[in-house]
């Protein structure tokens, strides 16, 4: 039996993910020394380990490096991501500031799962071996099953992250057995030699059983149709801030995760799975937006409309290539911040029986907070693709993409169900501007943090969509490498 | 060079955001500024109508500043004879639609004045786009303020209509999305070289068939519920009869002309073959339009239902205008256009005028109106003239160039266009003698006010132009002629050249 040897440890490519990591042990630690600190302390190590990282991932781009036997592989796709999760943490911390006072439940685990999952996320994205891609995704999915069930006294919390955490449980054994047939089958978890003994073998049956339970496991964590089940009860019983951080970050890592695994593991591979992801794809987009058409609470619409959009981006997974896998990082980051801004915008308004939810508390709002309404309306006018906003040019590069690679059918069946989603986005927008309020007043809080997490958002879904031709240069530069 | 087009594009934008800015302290500042800015817009644009050199093939004024290069997509705009008119069109309808709103739109005067000035610019910007990424942004910029306006400052059932609109819009614009990447892809595979520039794609003669057609059919799903050519039209008269007043006369004025536009500019040049393969399909169903939308507007009880429904008819002539694909037929349907958005958008001012007074706008709550408002009542009946295509006014001009073209390429689909005239006089002459004539039936009425100075402002230009039009209209169809025949020659030359 041959000696065990320790790979030299290089920290350098772990080093956003650790900063994050770092902070949340550190905000761990001074919740221990009771009511030492002020309580802005651990919200502000929080966002200071976000900005950091997102420095750090800025100063090693175009550095690409590997470490531990290339289980972690930091290049500018890992980087790319980096920067989506990183700002969606940001988003997120400065959204919850305010928003956690507001109902209570402030604690300082919160900051510190907050960054744990963000971790988590940077780590999936920066995975080249499925054990590594395993490790991440637990560390991210069970800080964000606790987050979920934070309002200890709300039914609909608990609920969320009961459902929550035993989907996920499920889902994650999925993705456990199908890393065990994928190494039955090639020897091997690295994604390299996963390729490399794919080359020789490409129609291997235990390896297609395997990577199809891989898919499950994924379409779970980017929420895709038939797996969605969750969604809505966990986005609508969650708290705000935290329904932020699954709907952009989580869902950022996780299509971090399996853009990598597609791309890299099957780059020799006849494209069989096209067809496959050509129905999810499908089917994701329209059960989306057929049912957000029916909902009322504007939590839940999100949801689905969330389930939607990864419907436009498997759409770009479809397409494959750099311009098809390209569009996909372009949209998710266009996604971020415009999901973002539409949960932001729900923590700041609440009613007096709580958090205005239902799409009829947003009824007048152009009258009593023109500001918000028209942020919200931006956003959603972003959802719903019209230009200038980033929304628009997000799905105009996917469905070039498609149409590029000969999809034109799936682009066709894309704008029909843009065209859908409109109706419901619409709806909202019509309560704002075209209706009076009924009954008891929806109240706003004014959030410093809040606001700035917003006025964010608006700047970047709008230089997004007026210039992004850098941004999607980026997002392809970024995803080339993986088709070497 | 000073970048005219686009100082006359992006300036009513610009200001209406920044007039967005305005505490609510100095609301009244608004309307002026607003009006002050439209009229600006209007008379920075006439120096392109005096400059515009009319021997010339191919755009003026042309500004090309690359955007995207990496994709494409270039910042290119400039005029030719067909925009040029719309152009004009756009900032001359603007001011008066906004002067008409002086009184009628109390609620949220900020908003809409912000809303209006920036439809204007998303207006001008689909008129003067001459790359694809670049028209389709505008093209779908541009719904959203519409949706507002009709939405928020329209009529009962406002939400509705508003709601309607965007969606039939929005259904055609996508799927024409899909065939500009089609298109973009299938000139990038034929020549190497991926550009949305519509001056190069249109030297791109595409091979008939099954692609040609369905892009072609793409385009024109989103032109066509743009026209609306029946039977797409089914919004129309929601969304008309819902809007306010300004709404009504940008909507009618401009809006629909961006349908019969996107015709001219985009399904004519780039899918000829098409063209000629659908172009019986489309001439049909112009003729019904013509028809059908004359006799549903002789039914009308509401003349906001009826002038809507009247578009309908005229649109049809210059859809069938344009599908003539000759000469006489092309310059007939788009003079027809600038016709429509006068004589319509002046029709919609005077019901609108009308409805302030009164809060109605039946056909029956009124007559005998010569009696009680005489100056209104003359000038309502010039507009009417105008409407139904009296000789020596701006309707005639249009619908005898039309039909000249349509007997040319099929004389009984033109015979049958004539009867829509006929129609026209019908419905035209019998609302304004139910209105104006006879005996003042309701005591309302005998206390209505005639014009204000406002109003006689409104309406003296655009009487003047209808006139003007009438007697004259070689200052403006000669603007045009040499883009028309340079765009027969190119359908011409290439579906010869794939035949």
């Amino acid at each position: 039996m041959d000696a065990i040897v320790f790979p030299p440890v290089l920290l350098g490519p772990l080093l956003p993910t650790l900063v994050v990591l770092i902070a949340g042990a550190l905000v761990l630690a001074l919740d221990l020394v009771p009511k030492a600190l002020p309580r802005e302390v651990a919200p502000m190590i929080a966002l200071a380990g976000m900005v950091v990282a997102l420095l750090a991932t800025l100063a090693r781009w175009s550095t690409p490096a590997r470490a531990f036997r290339d289980m972690v592989v930091l290049d500018n796709f890992a980087l790319f991501f980096n920067v989506i999760i990183c700002y969606a943490g940001a988003l997120i911390v400065l959204l919850s500031m305010d928003y956690l006072r507001r109902t209570g439940t402030e604690s300082g685990e919160y900051w510190a799962l907050v960054l744990f999952s963000t971790a988590g996320m940077m780590l999936m994205a920066a995975a080249g071996d499925l054990v590594v891609v395993f490790l991440a995704l637990e560390l991210m999915s069970l800080s964000l099953y606790v987050l979920a069930g934070l309002f200890k006294r709300e039914l609909a919390s608990g609920e969320a992250a009961m459902k929550y955490f035993l989907l996920g449980a499920f889902a994650s054994s999925f993705l456990l057995y199908g890393i065990a047939l994928v190494y039955g089958a090639t020897g091997t978890t690295n994604l390299d030699r996963i390729a490399a003994a794919l080359a020789l073998r490409p129609r291997d049956p235990v390896f297609a059983i395997g990577l199809g339970l891989l898919m499950v496991g994924f379409g779970f964590k980017i929420s895709s149709v038939p797996f969605h089940m969750w969604v809505p009860d966990v986005y609508q019983g969650a708290p705000t801030s935290v329904t932020a951080l699954i709907a952009t970050g989580s869902k950022a890592g996780a299509f971090a995760a399996l853009i990598r695994v597609l791309m890299v593991t099957l780059r020799g591979v006849p494209p069989d799975w096209a067809a496959l992801l050509w129905a999810m794809a499908a089917v994701t987009m329209t059960v989306g937006n057929v049912v957000a058409l029916a909902q009322s609470n504007l939590k839940r619409m999100l949801a689905y409309s969330s389930i939607a959009h990864v419907g436009y981006m498997l759409v770009g997974l479809v397409a494959g290539g750099v311009s098809g896998a390209g569009s996909v990082l372009f949209y998710l980051l266009t996604y971020t911040f415009t999901t973002a801004g539409a949960f932001g915008v729900i923590t700041l308004c609440e009613r007096a029986r709580g958090e205005a939810v239902e799409v009829a508390d947003y009824a007048g709002l152009a009258r009593r907070h023109p500001v918000l309404a028209a942020a919200l309306g931006l956003f959603l006018l972003s959802l719903v693709g019209i230009p200038p906003l980033a929304g628009f040019v997000g799905k105009f590069y996917v469905f070039g993409a498609a149409v590029r690679a000969g999809y034109v059918w799936l682009a066709v069946i894309g704008v029909l169900n843009s065209a859908a989603a409109a109706y419901y986005y619409l709806r909202i927008i019509v309560d704002m501007y075209m209706r009076e309020p009924e009954g008891a007043a929806t109240t706003y809080a004014s959030s410093f943090a809040g606001g700035l997490a917003l006025a964010i958002a608006l700047l970047a879904i709008v230089l997004l969509g007026v210039m992004p031709a850098p941004f999607v240069d980026l997002a392809q530069a970024a995803v080339a490498p993986l088709l070497r | 060079m000073i970048p005219l087009v686009s100082i006359v594009t992006f300036l009513p934008g610009l200001a209406g955001l920044a007039l967005l800015l305005i505490p609510r302290r100095a609301d009244r500042v608004l309307r002026p500024a607003a009006l002050a800015v439209a009229i600006v817009t209007f008379l920075l644009s006439l120096p392109l109508y005096a400059r515009f050199d009319a021997e010339l093939i191919g755009y003026q004024f042309e500004e090309h500043v690359p955007w995207m290069p990496t994709l494409g997509v270039g910042y290119h705009v400039g005029v030719d004879g067909i925009s040029l008119l719309l152009v004009l069109l756009t900032t001359f309808l603007m001011p008066l639609a906004l002067a008409s709103a002086w009184s009628s739109i109390e609620d949220r005067v900020k908003e809409f004045v912000a809303t209006m000035l920036i439809l204007e610019t998303g207006m001008l910007g689909v008129f003067v786009s001459l790359d694809l990424f670049l028209f389709y942004v505008f093209w779908e910029a541009m719904l959203i303020p519409m949706y507002f306006v009709i939405g928020v400052w329209g009529g009962p059932n406002r939400i509705y209509a508003a709601v309607k609109f965007v969606l039939y819009t929005m259904v055609g614009s996508l799927l024409m999305l899909v065939a500009i990447l089609a298109l973009y892809y299938q000139y990038g595979a034929a020549t190497g070289r991926y550009t949305f520039d519509l001056p190069t794609l249109s030297q791109y003669v595409m091979p008939p068939g099954r692609a040609q057609d369905l892009m072609f059919l793409a385009f024109a799903l989103a032109f066509a519920i743009k026209v609306p050519l029946f039977p797409f039209h089914t919004w129309l008269p929601d969304a008309h009869v819902e809007a306010p007043t300004a709404g009504s006369v940008i909507l009618a004025g401009v809006l629909l002309k961006m349908g019969t536009y996107g015709f001219l500019r985009f399904c004519l040049p780039l899918f000829p073959d098409a063209a000629l393969t659908f172009g019986p399909l489309v001439f049909t169903l112009a003729v019904i339009g013509v028809i059908y939308g004359a006799w549903v507007s002789t039914v009308q009880p509401d003349m906001k239902k009826l002038v809507a429904y009247s578009s309908v008819s005229h649109l049809g002539f210059v859809m069938l205008g344009i599908f003539t694909l000759n000469q006489q037929g092309l310059v007939g349907g788009l003079i027809q256009m600038v016709n429509h958005g006068l004589s319509t958008g002046a029709l919609f001012l005077m019901v609108g005028m009308i409805y302030e007074r009164r809060h109605s706008r039946l056909i029956a709550d009124f007559g005998g109106l010569w009696q009680v408002i005489p100056a209104f009542s003359a000038l309502f009946l010039v507009v009417t003239l105008s409407s139904l295509g009296l000789p020596g006014l701006n309707g005639f001009v249009g619908e005898f160039l039309i039909l000249l073209g349509a007997f040319q390429r099929n004389p009984w689909m033109a015979a049958l266009a004539t009867t829509g005239i006929i129609f026209a006089a019908v419905y035209m002459l019998w609302m304004y003698q139910r209105v104006v004539f006879g005996e003042v039936t309701r005591d309302a009425n005998r206390r209505l006010t005639d014009l204000t100075a406002r109003e006689w402002a409104v309406l003296v230009p655009v009487l003047a132009l209808i006139v003007w039009i009438g007697v004259y209209p070689a200052s403006f169809t000669g603007k045009a002629e040499t883009t028309v025949e340079a765009l027969i020659s190119q359908v011409q030359s290439k579906t010869g050249a794939s035949r």
